[in-house]
């Protein structure tokens, strides 16, 4: 059968996308291969292990069990949008790096975009970051094989530090 | 582990929705969420030459609740149902079971009208849907039928929703004055396939004795069970209730199935434990909620 291509135009990064690809092109694999945005990772292509994280409009989805068409017009963020664009490391990278909270890192791009908007929404829910209970609830969907997860929740809790000291820095928190 | 390839519509309407549906008919299937679907397609499992996404339709993405309930659009999120602080005023039962269904990240796409109809007998919402007595919308070219929970659930993965129809939204009744409800699963970890799952409701009288007790069980039978307890229960206040009596009346009527995560007779086991969890946690809290109505009972509650 030969398959309709469609012109796909999103945002990525901040940055307006576009490429051709067929209907059933995971969004994983648009990242991928058609962005060449290898950041993204695919471990299960069913939804279990968490690697292909990204923020679809803010909020984390498995970009594996979503469709690129079905992406037209939204706004995607992947791991390598999550630091500066000097190519410095964010807040949730820099703790991951001082926690040591990944060995291999095949399943660190996952985890760092989850990360980011868990302690995004604590945060813009007036606290300091996630309590403990949140981070095991946020990083449930997320496997790693690796580090035994202690130094990522650490970690977790180690980013919303860092946030926040960033955010006095800037003034704009107490 | 890629998809197979399928004819993609993306309407910008319910009624455009319908026209698609109605032309495509058995090889066509909607798309919501897909948190369900799309594992199944890229495992091959699934292969419809059809996928109509209901994302741009339009009129989908309704959440209303009044104090009569809630009432979920085909498009609505489940983690927007679980966050939402009026939903939880008034059916409180969504946000504990939607805290079961798979993890977070995968209900920030997942959606609740869904998962009804993807009619999993392990999926959590349709045992809710089955114990509260709700609702799903259902409408197709020139019809509109309104099904209840115990009719639209057909079999393992499978609603009654005939290929034409489209289901656009579902009606989950408020929890009533002096009730209680609770959830409870077991699964190997958090977030997998439920290997039992227990969704109950307590009422209490006017002098704070148990009127009425319901468990809906998940992963007991190809539909959600419904078993009504009340006789059980013995009609005493929650406090003074033996709820193990419910846990061995519920053993006794149940015809759990054997797979590979459970024999049928520990699933048994654990629906028994699960009763008593849920009916003694219901009616703790009906007793709380008509401790603190004070006299107006819940009412002000509401």
């Amino acid at each position: 059968m030969s398959e309709d291509v469609y012109e796909i135009r999103l945002t990525v990064n901040g940055v307006p996308r576009s490429a051709r690809a067929p209907a059933r092109r995971l969004l994983s694999d648009f990242l991928r291969h058609d962005l060449g945005l290898t950041g993204t990772h695919v471990g299960c292509e069913h939804g279990v292990c968490g690697c292909c994280t990204v923020l679809l409009d803010g909020a984390p989805v498995r970009s594996c069990l979503m469709f690129a068409v079905s992406a037209r017009a939204h706004e995607v963020t992947t791991v390598e949008g999550l630091g500066g664009p000097d190519g410095s490391l964010g807040p949730v990278q820099r703790a991951f790096q001082e926690c040591h909270a990944l060995q291999c890192g095949f399943c660190t791009p996952g985890f760092l975009v989850a990360v980011t908007a868990l302690v995004r929404d604590a945060r813009a829910a007036g606290r300091a970051g996630p309590t403990e209970e949140e981070v095991l609830e946020g990083i449930s969907g997320n496997l790693c094989r690796c580090t035994g997860y202690q130094n990522i929740v650490k970690a977790v809790h180690r980013a919303a530090d860092l946030m926040a000291e960033h955010g006095a820095e800037d003034g704009g928190e107490p | 582990m890629k998809p197979p390839p399928f004819t993609y519509h993306s309407p910008s309407s319910v009624e455009e929705t319908l026209d698609v549906l109605a032309e495509t008919g058995t090889d066509g299937k909607v798309l919501a969420g897909g948190q369900s679907l799309i594992p199944l397609m890229n495992m091959r499992l699934a292969a419809p030459a059809h996928l109509i996404d209901i994302n741009g339709a339009g009129g989908l993405d309704v959440l209303r609740t009044s104090d009569d309930g809630v009432r979920v659009g085909a498009t609505v999120r489940q983690a927007r149902v679980e966050r939402d602080a009026e939903v939880f005023r008034v059916q409180p039962l969504l946000r504990w079971a939607t805290g079961f269904v798979a993890h977070p990240v995968v209900r920030n796409r997942g959606t609740v009208v869904g998962s009804l109809a993807h009619a999993d007998p392990a999926g959590e919402l349709p045992a809710v849907l089955a114990l509260l007595d709700g609702t799903i919308e259902v409408v197709s070219r020139g019809a509109r039928r309104t099904v209840t929970g115990r009719d639209f659930f057909a079999g393992p993965l499978e609603s009654s929703l005939e290929p034409d129809e489209l289901a656009v939204s579902a009606f989950f009744p408020a929890l009533p004055d002096r009730a209680g409800a609770s959830f409870a699963e077991v699964a190997r970890r958090h977030g997998d396939f439920a290997v039992c799952g227990a969704a109950g409701l307590v009422e209490l009288d006017d002098d704070l004795r148990v009127a009425a007790a319901r468990v809906a069980y998940v992963s007991v039978g190809p539909n959600p069970v419904v078993l009504d307890l009340t006789e059980a229960c013995g009609h005493r206040s929650p406090g003074a209730t033996d709820w193990t009596r419910a846990a061995d009346a519920a053993r006794g009527r149940l015809d759990p199935g054997a797979d590979i995560h459970a024999s049928a007779e520990y699933r048994r086991h654990l629906a028994g434990v699960l009763t008593a969890r849920v009916l003694g946690e219901a009616g703790a809290r009906a007793h709380g909620a008509a401790a603190s109505g004070d006299g107006a009972h819940s009412g002000a509650l509401r």
